[in-house]
């Protein structure tokens, strides 16, 4: 196997087995998170404090090099602004959060553990990737110096 | 602080976080990439050209419902309760991968990278969509739609 496949594979199944061991596979422990004031549930809390941990260290030593061990260069986010776009679809992913339990982690990973439920929401999320796809591109940037921020 | 923990896990909720963060270190360090689970999903599929190369897109993807299915071979059953009915799952999804796509992100994304990063889009984000959450869960308890 090609090593930055490797690399992929094993990211994606540390991933999903994190997902499984924390509860997040749940989505009514998710809910139970998202209830805050119900019967609140701090799990996804701490899962998320925990996941911050090993990523704050990487950013500290992804500073210090020069490319990553398996490709040729880092390819990160630059957008900088705070744009409706940003701000609305994290908003309508919130809602669909709340209503289901499930963002698209934990219900891709789901296939293995409660395969229809899993696989319904998993084909209609893919349904709202595409409709989102057939919507109009967002306008090109006016000029170039705006974006010079970065 | 006894009641609030009563049907918590927090040392599981820990341990799943560090596999989940060290996993994503994986993706940071070795492949030079975010480990934003919508957009490799979208990309996987072949929804979007952007993002990480299709086939490392697919091999993490994949590696999903794999770690969850060893997990529940070598520790034992993975709790899933999915109680929300047909429509409630559809919609769901359809707003879930609308949004993430729009937002450019989503738990993982934001959440995770973004925010150890001290990203402001992905605090924004993240902040946007726990308080739509919060409020979409409070908002069906209300009106009886919850459990």
């Amino acid at each position: 196997m090609k090593r930055p496949i490797a690399f992929a594979l094993i990211a994606g199944t540390l991933f999903g087995a994190g997902l499984a061991v924390s509860g997040m596979a749940d989505p009514q422990r998710v809910r139970g998170f998202l209830d805050l004031f119900g019967t609140w549930d701090p799990t996804l809390a701490f899962v998320m404090g925990g996941a911050l941990i090993p990523m704050a260290v990487a950013w500290r030593i992804q500073q210090r090099m020069p490319s990553p061990l398996a490709a040729e260069r880092f390819t990160l986010p630059t957008a900088r602004d705070l744009d409706p776009r940003l701000i609305g679809g994290a908003a309508l992913f919130g809602i669909g959060w709340g209503v289901a339990g499930l963002c698209p982690g934990p219900a891709i990973a789901g296939l293995a553990i409660a395969p229809v439920p899993a696989a319904i929401f998993v084909t209609a999320m893919l349904g709202g990737m595409i409709l989102h796809r057939l919507l109009p591109a967002a306008p090109a940037k006016p000029s170039k110096l705006e974006t010079s921020h970065v | 602080m006894g009641d609030l923990l009563a049907n918590a896990m927090p040392v599981q909720g820990l341990i799943g976080g560090l596999m989940i963060g060290t996993a994503s270190a994986i993706m940071l360090l070795g492949l030079g990439r975010i480990a934003g689970v919508s957009g490799l999903a979208a990309r996987a599929v072949g929804i979007t050209v952007d993002g990480a190369p299709r086939p490392l897109s697919i091999a993490f993807v994949i590696g999903l419902p794999l770690g969850a299915a060893l997990v529940a071979i070598l520790v034992g059953p993975v709790e899933a309760r999915f109680e929300q009915g047909l429509a409630a799952l559809i919609i769901a999804g359809l707003v879930v991968g609308f949004g993430t796509r729009l937002g450019s992100g989503c738990t993982s994304g934001h959440g995770v990278c973004g925010m150890s990063r001290l990203s402001a889009r992905s605090l924004v984000a993240t902040a946007t969509f726990m308080i739509t959450g919060f409020a979409t869960v409070a908002a069906m308890n209300a009106l009886g739609l919850g459990q």
